[in-house]
């Protein structure tokens, strides 16, 4: 039997283990990416998968640093940018006061569940051509037909997250005579913030999605269409350049909405 | 009569209409209690203690009756209610949920900040004042609903099991710590326990309900002088017998429901 005399130099030991198995954990998750980027280089460079396919990582890198250089990548990046956060803030906006006004007054519900139910299953790249023929060719018709798939998870989630919030608190509220504005503030808004945002991180994925295949479709310009060209011309390291930005853009979204997750939600 | 009534409850009764079936949660309920009384109510489950008091709360209307509140003061709230748990919010810290009470009114900030910290130093939680619901013990989270309640000033103050889900040992803590504060500030209390030994040690006079439809069947008085210690109510025979009366009532009521 092993004697261990020093309680703490045990204790000791057993807290650098686990820091050691948390160490770990971070480095499998930066590893992860690195591995495939690895392996893809490999396969690549033998040609175990075809190279004009595939091509290896390191091609790739060097044409994203050309396509820089020139400037033109940065031209698809800005208006990319720019229609995703107009398109996001037009959706997520209308959605968080229409979700509230829903989860609150319940003849308001019951008079819209059903328009929002019908409308939502419908892709609004279908919409697309009304969207066109509506708003014209420009600026505002992506704008909105990134609105238009935000808006629908940031509705449903903000009206569930006010019906979610317990009996209790309602109670609490009315017994402590809180008026109108106070409820709305103090009640409504920060117990339905938690499903809120996860509906606003959902919106946020879909508004990625939608301004690849909206710019793929009717656009001369952004990522989607820099996609999109390089495909028909076959330059295939130029799509890899898109499809790699897109990857990253999500990425980097989701840690900002997860770091205002934490900072709105201090309580949780 | 000697003090003044500050309840008067008369003939209250409430029923719960659903699918075509009626059930009485409560019938011609009549009370009355003086300013300044600790009234503990006290009766099986699903005997219409919560019913009475959520319709004294102003949570839930009255089929038929009325009951007053006699007021004092123009500005003062009529009530505040202490909840079982899960009564504080958890999205506004210790301070904020101890405050809530006066900010709904929208009185003046200072007068807010002067009487929130005369509270929480009060039940022990000035260190707390930062802190958010999550990261407090049950105990302390029932301290802030009471401090919440006291801090509001109201006419009357109503209590639902508010110790309820604590165990014995906070529970002894908190029933003394609310003796105090209600010492000093002499409020009207309804308290509703499932506890005998809780209603001994905090109250004036002890009501028992009988179940469905819920009524008042019977009062003792509980003339102990205050302060009280837990100690004097196990040792004091008088009040051991009075313990077995509320027991025995509370046994034959729940074998009655059972038939």
């Amino acid at each position: 039997m092993k004697d261990l005399k020093n309680p703490i130099e045990t204790e000791k030991q057993e807290w650098r283990k686990q820091q050691n198995q948390q160490r770990l954990k971070t480095w499998l998750t930066i590893f992860s990416p690195i591995c495939l980027l690895l392996i893809w280089q490999f396969l690549s460079q033998s040609g175990l998968i075809d190279a004009r396919f595939f091509p290896p990582p390191t091609a790739i890198i060097s044409t994203f640093i050309d396509l820089l250089t020139s400037g033109e990548l940065f031209d698809h990046i800005n208006i990319s940018l720019f229609r995703i956060f107009a398109g996001f803030l037009l959706g997520v906006i209308p959605g968080i006061i229409l979700g509230l006004c829903m989860g609150l007054y319940a003849p308001i519900r019951h008079f819209l569940s059903p328009l929002i139910m019908a409308l939502m299953p419908i892709p609004t790249l279908a919409l697309l051509p009304i969207i066109l023929i509506i708003f014209g060719i420009g600026e505002v018709s992506k704008v909105v037909t990134i609105a238009g798939s935000v808006f629908f998870p940031v509705v449903i989630n903000t009206v569930a997250g006010v019906i979610s919030i317990d009996s209790i608190y309602l109670d609490v509220a009315k017994n402590y005579g809180a008026g109108r504005k106070d409820f709305f503030l103090k009640i409504a808004l920060p117990g339905s913030l938690p499903v809120m945002l996860e509906g606003i991180q959902m919106g946020q994925a879909i508004a990625l999605l939608t301004i690849v295949a909206a710019e793929m479709m009717g656009a001369q310009s952004g990522i989607g269409y820099m996609i999109w060209t390089s495909y028909s011309a076959f330059l295939l390291k130029e799509m890899f350049v898109g499809l790699i930005l897109i990857s990253f853009f999500g990425y980097i979204f989701s840690l900002l909405l997860r770091a205002l997750q934490r900072k709105l939600l201090p309580w949780r | 009569m000697s003090r003044n009534t500050k309840i008067s409850i008369r003939e209250l009764t409430k029923v719960f209409y659903k699918k075509k079936q009626s059930v009485t949660a409560i019938e011609n309920i009549s009370l009355d209690v003086e300013e300044g009384e600790f009234v503990c109510i006290v009766g099986p489950s699903g005997c219409g203690k919560t019913t009475l008091l959520r319709i004294l709360a102003g949570l839930e209307n009255q089929s038929s009756g009325r009951f007053k509140i006699e007021r004092s003061n123009e500005d003062r709230p009529n009530q505040s209610m202490v909840f079982q748990e899960r009564g504080i919010l958890p999205w506004l810290t210790v301070e904020e949920n101890v405050a809530f009470g006066l900010n709904m009114r929208h009185l003046p900030k200072t007068y807010v900040k002067e009487r929130t910290n005369y509270f929480l130093r009060k039940v022990g939680l000035v260190k707390f004042a930062n802190m958010y619901p999550k990261e407090l013990s049950g105990g302390m989270k029932q301290r802030v609903s009471i401090a919440r309640a006291f801090a509001n000033d109201p006419e009357i103050l109503l209590m639902d099991e508010p110790f309820g889900a604590l165990d014995e040992q906070n529970r002894y803590i908190l029933q003394e710590e609310l003796l105090s504060i209600w010492s000093e500030t002499k409020k009207t209390v309804l308290f509703i326990t499932h506890s005998i030994d809780e209603a001994l040690y905090l109250s004036d006079r002890v009501l028992l309900m009988s179940a469905q439809p819920g009524k008042m069947a019977a009062e003792i008085k509980i003339d102990l002088p205050r302060p009280r210690k837990l100690e004097d109510i196990r040792s004091n025979p008088e009040m051991a017998s009075k313990f077995l009366d509320i027991w025995q009532h509370l046994q034959t009521e729940v074998q009655g429901s059972r038939l």
